[in-house]
């Protein structure tokens, strides 16, 4: 090798670097020592997890928190095999992230060797694209493919398996900028008379209802969404994954909808004649019974993935494109529509159906969610994790900017909350607090990055949700099973606020609803490192609106069922 | 090859992709059959005059909804170029196959009598057997396995549908 000739391992982070990547997450073991060797000589910063699976949520909040591609490095065999949760978890959830695994030696791929395992034929079902690197030299073309096809059009994981002779040995191709792949389409605009037949449907709508989705975020339509549910003065939901792309204190926003949804936005859906998705698939947790979902409404759907087109249901108008282009295309085309009844009779469903939770007894979850929001007046970056507590966040905390609210929606990854907000704070230059809710359960699937958020002493407020159980399994085997508690018991649960402080962090306690105000007060204003407020919340609180799996909109429960109901039919 | 479950036939659909030379396309085009239930009944996979790209023809059968779900979703794979549904346009179809038979001296005349009526040839002749190729149609394959059911056959093999648009126009 001559002095000018790169090894692998250095034209690798040559390559991050020239991708803007200034911080990775990851994890070392024998195959990946080159690269971390070489990292030693660069100014890119790597955080060590405590797991990869963390690394992995890690680098998936860092680029929902930013809109940049996050990073993950780690070593091959069970390395690689650790992040595939988090992996598959990215792609669920259009997140961009590249993730590099290391490999053993070219020649002893397919031996068996130590630690070696058919990475990328693993993952190819849970990837936007993958690569394994035979050849040193497609190093730069390999580098810069991922990056391109991780951050552009429906945003996906990108694995790329790196032998650890490929790393070791040089690497003789220059940089390149070029991109050679003619079977990578990245719709822009929607075709102009596709645009114009919406116009035309949406003129003669007296009832629409726009649905937002993640993909409004991703593509920075915010400010055209506002404009065009002014313009029109039509309502706006949101999915789990679109809160923030409209904000929810606007008059016309109706929150959240879908199965545990404002029970104001659901009504709005079952009622509108006009149906607008805006990056957003039509996931089974908004439509219930698909069958019956808007069926006599006008369906419309925007979606930068063709693919989507019919999966789930046929629009009367697919406009393959980016949400914020095609909306710039669209808002030309109309005007006010005659919707001031129509915004009449949603606003009386918001007085009517308020979200509401019992004021008495014990600690509830809600409260502490309100309490939050009151205090930072909404102005946090929030992440959760996955369960009873994800949906009172979506529920109580008003997210009214895009990439505030952070969550795994369609994996529904248990243990994401924790490390996405490590992520998230690496990742934000904001000032708002990071603060992430997680459940008992949830959150000791990943607590082990207590030691990465004291390290980097990452002022991160953890709201440990304490009820003891696996709240929203127990909830349904309560609802749909006879209250045949099965394997949902949390019994064992480790004291949090000891557990924080073994690992240095400041631990505080909320044991009653008249604790909240003052605990967050002290938490929100702590800024020397991360603090863990552990809940200890009322064991068996069940979320409502509920509309049970695979049901019809119109079975939606506003409290709880006076007698057991059927099994539901729908997807899990 | 997909299992092919005992369900009711549904219509045959000869689907024609080109992808890129890259490891793993294979396993990623089978994933998004497998994945959705869907029957693969062959695969054909041939090099192109670009050495950067090959050729797949792909007969499968199921649902139509799917199936158009499932062209999209190949579409969405970053090497593949281009995956069409050429079902009902019109195009030369091929298929070959051999047919191994069991047969005594006095057999021949009338196997090399169906032979001559499908235009089938025999590439390999024993004292107790014969092998005949035959190429053509999928209809026209399966009447001459049929008549050759008469006969003893000992081993039976046959390509995937290559597929080509008739015409100046590329498949």
């Amino acid at each position: 090798m001559t002095n000018h000739t790169l090894s692998g391992a250095q034209m690798i982070l040559e390559c991050l670097k020239r991708e803007g990547v200034d911080t990775l997450f990851g994890y070392p073991g024998g195959s990946a020592i080159p690269l971390f060797d070489a990292l030693l000589d660069s100014n890119i910063k790597v955080v060590l997890s405590r797991h990869e699976q963390g690394a992995t949520h890690m680098a998936d909040g860092y680029a929902r928190a930013t809109g940049k591609v996050g990073v993950v490095l780690v070593t091959s065999g069970p390395g690689a095999t650790n992040t595939f949760t988090g992996i598959y978890t990215a792609l669920m959830d259009s997140s961009p992230i590249v993730v590099l695994t290391a490999q053993t030696t070219r020649p002893s791929l397919g031996k068996d060797a130590f630690q070696e395992c058919d990475t990328s034929g693993m993952t190819f079902a849970t990837v936007k694209h993958s690569y394994l690197v035979k050849n040193s030299d497609d190093l730069p073309r390999v580098m810069k493919e991922a990056f391109h096809i991780a951050r552009t059009g429906r945003p996906g994981p990108v694995l790329i398996d790196l032998p650890k002779d490929v790393m070791a040995g040089p690497c003789n191709a220059p940089f390149t900028d070029q991109l050679d792949l003619p079977g990578y389409k990245v719709p822009t605009y929607a075709p102009a008379e596709a645009v114009e037949k919406v116009a035309a449907l949406i003129k003669k709508s007296t009832k629409p209802v726009l649905l937002v989705g993640h993909g409004a975020i991703i593509s920075g339509a915010s400010r055209q969404v506002k404009e065009l549910a002014e313009k029109l003065n039509a309502p706006v939901t949101e999915t789990l994954l679109g809160l923030g792309a409209f904000p929810e204190t606007h008059p016309l926003s109706l929150g959240m909808l879908g199965m545990h949804g404002t029970a104001y936005a659901n009504k709005a859906i079952l009622e509108c004649d006009l149906i607008m998705s805006i990056g957003s698939r039509w996931d089974d947790r908004i439509t219930g019974k698909v069958e019956e979902f808007c069926k006599n409404a006008t369906i419309i759907h925007i979606d930068i993935d063709p693919a989507e087109e019919g999966k789930v249901l046929m629009p009367d108008v697919f406009l393959a494109g980016d949400a914020k282009l095609v909306l710039e295309q669209l808002l030309p085309l109309v005007g006010k529509l005659d919707t001031d009844e129509w915004v009449k009779t949603v606003q009386t469903y918001k007085k009517r159906y308020p979200l509401t939770y019992p004021k008495q007894g014990g600690l509830r979850m809600q409260h502490i969610i309100a309490t939050l929001y009151e205090q930072t007046q909404g102005k946090a970056i929030v992440t959760t994790d996955v369960g009873q507590h994800q949906m009172w966040v979506a529920q109580f905390f008003k997210a009214d900017y895009p990439r505030q609210f952070i969550t795994s929606g369609g994996a529904g990854t248990m243990g994401f909350g924790f490390p996405a907000a490590i992520g998230a704070a690496f990742g934000t230059d904001s000032n708002w607090p990071v603060c992430c809710f997680a459940g008992d359960g949830g959150f000791q699937m990943t607590e082990a990055e207590l030691a990465t958020a004291s390290i980097h002493k990452l002022p991160i407020k953890i709201f440990v949700m304490d009820n003891k159980y696996l709240g929203m399994v127990r909830q349904w085997q309560d609802m749909f099973y006879s209250k045949r508690y099965s394997s949902v018991s949390m019994v064992g649960n480790p004291d949090f606020v000891k557990l924080a402080e073994s690992y240095g962090i400041l631990g505080l306690r909320i044991k009653r609803p008249a604790d909240a105000e003052r605990v967050i007060q002290r938490a929100l204003a702590y800024n020397e490192g991360p603090v863990l407020i552990h809940c200890e919340c009322e064991e068996e609180d069940n979320v409502f609106p509920m509309i049970p799996a695979g049901a019809p909109l119109t079975a939606m429960l506003t409290e709880p069922p006076k007698a057991q109901l059927e099994k539901p039919t729908g997807s899990t | 090859m997909i299992e092919n479950t005992a369900k009711p036939i549904k219509v045959a659909h000869s689907l024609s992709l080109l992808v890129a030379n890259r490891p793993g396309v294979l396993v990623r085009i089978a994933l998004v059959f497998s994945r959705r239930g869907y029957n693969l009944d062959s695969l054909v996979v041939s090099p192109t005059l670009n050495p950067d790209f090959s050729r797949m023809n792909i007969v499968a059968r199921g649902n139509p909804e799917i199936l158009a779900q499932i062209i999209k979703q190949l579409e969405k794979l970053v090497d593949v170029i281009q995956a069409k549904d050429h079902t009902g346009n019109s195009t030369v179809e091929k298929e070959l196959a051999l047919i191994k038979v069991r047969c005594k001296p006095e057999q021949r005349t009338e196997i090399l009598q169906l032979c001559d009526h499908f235009k089938a040839t025999t590439v390999d002749m024993t004292d107790t057997s014969m092998v005949i190729q035959i190429t053509g149609n999928t209809d026209k394959i399966d009447a001459m396995k049929h008549l050759c059911d008469k006969f003893e056959i000992v081993e039976y093999i046959r390509t995937g549908k290559v597929i080509m648009l008739r015409g100046e126009g590329t498949t």
